[in-house]
């Protein structure tokens, strides 16, 4: 059986790569460190983990407005994920992720967790609304 | 997305390169939302310092200065990360101090007011009820839709950027009258004393249901809630719940019954707050291996009457030798707080007081707590709380006089 996930709202090219999964939300202000890309809040559930070059899952979207200036910010640095997958995400990262092109989606079908793991190499393709895992 | 005559011009350049640039940015995130045209704002309120913005934001805002961008509706900023008179003091680099400068220059040169606060809808500017604006600092948005009835989704930086420019923004989220309606109810039982019982009920809801478009209906409370009461709730719903928008029957415009905030729909849920509630959650807090040398008032800036209650707490105290207390504040409200002695209560006290920041965005904040060898952070802010993290400080929420007492004994109780 093919692995795939439907998503409700997407953004950017089609891209490929080593999906991130995580049971927890994510602020790029509350909890990475915008220097190297590592998850650095003490407790959350992929603390010390990367997100550079990852197709990062993650179930909802949390807090701030600074995001929008911090994708843009770490695209530069180069330490940006391939592609952000929300089951609910805010305007602002939304906003964010648009500037700085980089691909994002919102609302899964199935749940993540039941068809694809950390370490898994996913593709992304916003115009289809479409996430497999290959 | 339906464009009118006049947005069409701009997408054909009538308005400049920026404003048309902006636009085409606008329309992609309107997609994104299904959104299916633009509304005019009257009030841009961005996050813009060097700090959220980095190297890669100030060349892209040179860049728009440079080609003549210009604001199109009055535009004020955020609370920002650098404190000028302090910047020494506190360690902040030079070379982010300059960035900062230059910053603010094209800001201005853009015809931005550089207020540099998070606390505008107290200080600058009340939008009334149905008012759409483009506003950013999570702690606005949610005052602007909740408290006034005016209409802003979240706006990040370069959204509210690009809404200065095109005076704009897409229709979606709490721009439509349908993502306003209550979706569930919670019933405050909780006395709720202080600010930081308020920031609790946040943390609380806003933990179960991190949803930006759930919107809580809030009712039962023993007495109607003060601005600033609102403010830490609100701010703290935000930070915790990233919810943009609540109700409270009887206080904010849209919620003269519990009926008409649900849109006379079933709540999804009923939630009741109660004291053993919010005793849990100050319970919930460690020290750890560390001490409470820090005790900061700040996530959002301090009113006026904050300002008061605090001289008045520390009035004839002084912050015990090797800790450290901060209380950050606007422009606005600083100058008045030295006029009318609340600053120089605090300063008498040895408390330090910033302007035009906010604590957990300064520059070089994560040395400077290694520097002082800070590993807990007392806040009676539960929004500062949670959102420091990323900082690595334990942080511990108490009520305010709690927190006064900690800065001058630095024993936690």
């Amino acid at each position: 059986m093919q692995r795939r996930i439907e998503v409700r709202q997407a953004f950017g090219p089609l891209v490929e790569g080593e999906a991130l999964v995580s049971e927890e939300g994510f602020s790029p202000r509350y909890d990475l460190d915008r220097w190297t890309g590592v998850i650095t809040k003490p407790g959350h559930k992929l603390e010390g983990l990367s997100i550079v070059d990852k197709i990062c899952f993650f179930p909802s979207a949390k807090g701030g407005i600074a995001a929008g200036w911090a994708f843009y910010d770490i695209k530069w640095k180069k330490i940006a994920p391939k592609a952000f997958v929300f089951g609910v995400t805010n305007p602002v990262m939304v906003q964010g992720a648009v500037f700085a092109g980089i691909p994002i989606t919102a609302g899964w079908t199935p749940h993540p967790r039941e068809v694809v793991k950390t370490g898994d190499r996913v593709r992304v393709d916003p115009a289809r609304k479409i996430i497999e895992v290959l | 997305m339906k464009l009118t005559p006049e947005e069409q011009a701009i997408l054909a350049g009538s308005s400049g390169e920026p404003a048309r640039r902006a636009l085409e940015y606008q329309i992609e995130v309107g997609r994104f939302w299904g959104a299916k045209r633009l509304v005019p704002v009257t009030n841009v309120h961005m996050m813009g310092d060097i700090e959220v913005m980095g190297d890669a934001g100030l060349d892209y805002l040179k860049g728009q200065a440079g080609m003549g961008a210009r604001s199109a509706v009055p535009v004020t900023t955020n609370a920002r990360c650098i404190d000028f008179a302090r910047c020494e003091a506190l360690g902040q680099d030079p070379s982010e101090v300059a960035k900062e400068r230059e910053l603010i220059q094209c800001l201005r040169r853009m015809d931005v007011v550089t207020t540099d606060t998070c606390i505008n809808y107290q200080t600058v500017y009340q939008p009334h009820l149905g008012e759409h604006v483009a506003w950013g600092d999570t702690g606005t948005v949610i005052y602007a839709n909740s408290v006034f009835g005016a209409r802003s989704n979240f706006e990040s930086g370069p959204a509210a950027l690009a809404a200065a420019l095109t005076g704009r923004t897409p229709e979606y989220g709490f721009h439509l009258k349908e993502h306003r309606l209550g979706s569930f109810t919670v019933e405050l039982t909780a006395k709720l004393d202080d600010l930081a019982d308020w920031g609790a009920v946040g943390k609380i809801v806003g933990e179960a249901h991190q949803d930006y478009f759930a919107v809580p209906v809030f009712h039962g409370s023993r007495r109607p809630p003060s601005a600033d009461e609102l403010k830490h709730l609100g701010a703290a719903l935000a930070s915790y719940g990233s919810m943009g928008m609540f109700h409270f029957v009887g206080v904010t415009p849209e919620a003269p019954s519990i009926e008409a905030a649900l849109g006379r729909q079933a709540p999804r849920e009923r939630l009741r707050v109660d004291d053993a509630d919010i005793a849990a959650v100050y319970g919930s807090y460690r020290l750890g291996d560390g001490d409470a040398r820090l005790v900061v008032f700040s996530g959002p800036q301090q009113s006026l009457l904050e300002m008061k209650r605090l001289a008045q707490l520390f009035d004839g105290r002084k912050v015990k030798a090797g800790s450290s207390c901060f209380v950050t504040t606007n422009g606005a409200v600083l100058a008045q707080s030295r006029t009318l002695g609340y600053a120089a209560a605090l300063e008498d006290a040895g408390v330090t007081i910033l302007e035009g920041v906010c604590f957990y965005i300064l520059q070089n904040l994560s040395a400077m707590r290694q520097a002082n060898r800070w590993s807990n952070m007392v806040s009676n802010s539960a929004k500062i709380v949670n959102i420091i993290g990323a900082h690595r400080f334990n942080t511990i929420l108490r009520r305010t006089a709690d927190c006064v007492e900690i800065a001058c004994s630095g024993v936690l109780k």
